[in-house]
């Protein structure tokens, strides 16, 4: 069945983690845009939700840090961080072992990705199903890209697991959907943290809304790196939603810098055009 | 300079209660098994973030060995710029890509 729902959100901690120093007005805008982003995914049928992040340092590390990763289990435990500090309670959320195994077996014909049977879901992951599953309820695949430790995968290759994930996911009968969550510009958990390049960041949303292949491709990590801070890196996840949405168009919902969020916080998602399933 | 097992140190803590609690009860020894300059095992034990931040360990991985330490976090960023400061631009991994120091003025 090909995908139900394709969408990108942000996940940095901040947003539930340091919500109590946010200005209420811009926070409860972009809660509720996260509001509609969960109405759009409940709406879509999804079965099971394959969340593309770069997580950061939680389950992979430079001593034998995957290219990808995909989750490949009935669970999931999170969140990795403290819950105070995170502002997040303990979960647990559902897997699916069996449906990873068949889309990693179909993944893995163009592109080698590692698998995991143990995840501990950090913030990249835990902010979005905060929001988006609240109940935790919804069977999630986490997908990891290597945003955080050089040689980062190359956007090129971002872009070709983005098609093999939408090729599997057409090949297998459950309704799926994807999301990509993270950056863009920002400069987390450093002491430009709070600093955010609104056009660059408008810039980037219009080419992942137009799905123009070459437009998002056209960037390198020493040029995002001085424009878009290292947080900028994260725009790996929202290239692979692109590629999986098969040259669908995009729509941004909600795009607003929250500076003690530390990024432009956004959601958006693709026309999939889906109307007779 | 062996920033790898710095942060090799940093990430092993944030997932380990065990390690948390053998840091807390004596925080050099637990350094014994990691390959160490006396510099860094310094800034590990004081804790000294600013130092730590120049040595270059990802805030991914540093902000939650502050968090740790209950710095809160505008003192945490404080911290990382006075470190800059007083030891100079960040001397290796990511941050010392393009040679920016890092003398943001958000929070
Ligand atoms: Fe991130």
């Amino acid at each position: 069945m090909p995908l139900v729902y394709a969408g990108v959100c942000s996940h940095a901690p901040g947003i539930t983690g340091r919500k109590h120093l946010a200005d209420p007005g811009i926070r409860d805008a972009f809660y509720a845009a996260f509001d509609d982003m969960r109405a759009d995914l409940e709406a879509s049928g999804a079965e099971t939700v394959i969340v593309i992040a770069a997580e950061h340092f939680a389950n992979f590390f430079m001593n034998n840090m995957p290219s990808f990763a995909i989750g490949m289990a009935d669970f999931y435990d999170g969140p990795i961080e403290d819950s105070d500090w995170l502002g997040i309670d303990k979960f647990r959320a559902p897997g699916n072992r069996e449906l990873s195994h068949r889309l990693i077996s179909e993944i893995m014909q163009t592109v080698d990705v590692a698998y995991a049977e143990e995840w501990l879901l950090d913030h990249g992951i835990a902010v979005p199903l905060h929001f988006l599953t609240p109940r935790f309820d919804l069977p999630v695949i986490p997908v990891n890209i290597n945003c955080q430790g050089p040689p980062l995968t190359p956007l090129h290759r971002a872009w070709t697991l983005g098609e093999a994930l939408r090729r599997a996911a057409d090949a297998v009968p459950e309704r799926l959907a994807i999301i990509g969550t993270g950056g863009i510009s920002h400069w987390p958990a450093t002491p430009d943290s709070g600093k955010i390049n609104v056009d660059w960041d408008l810039d980037f949303m219009d080419r992942w809304c137009r799905n123009d292949r070459d437009a998002l491709l056209n960037y390198d990590d020493l040029t995002v790196y001085a424009d878009a801070g290292q947080g900028g890196f994260e725009i790996r996840t929202f290239l692979a939603v692109s590629a999986a949405a098969g040259g669908a168009q995009g729509t941004v919902h909600f795009c607003e810098p929250i500076p003690i969020f530390a990024v432009s916080c956004t959601i958006a998602s693709y026309d999939l055009g889906l109307l007779d399933i | 300079m062996s920033l790898y097992y710095v942060q090799k140190f940093l990430y092993e803590l944030n997932r380990s209660a065990d390690l948390q609690a053998a840091y807390v009860s004596d925080r050099r020894s637990v350094l014994d098994g990691y390959t160490l300059s006396d510099e860094e095992i310094g800034a590990l034990v004081d804790p000294d973030i600013g130092l730590l931040y120049v040595l270059g360990v990802n805030g991914q991985i540093l902000m939650h060995f502050a968090a740790f330490h209950q710095i809160e976090w505008h003192d945490y960023l404080q911290r990382m710029r006075d470190g800059v400061d007083e030891h100079g631009p960040v001397r290796e991994g990511v941050y010392a890509m393009t040679g920016r120091v890092g003398t943001g003025e958000c929070g």
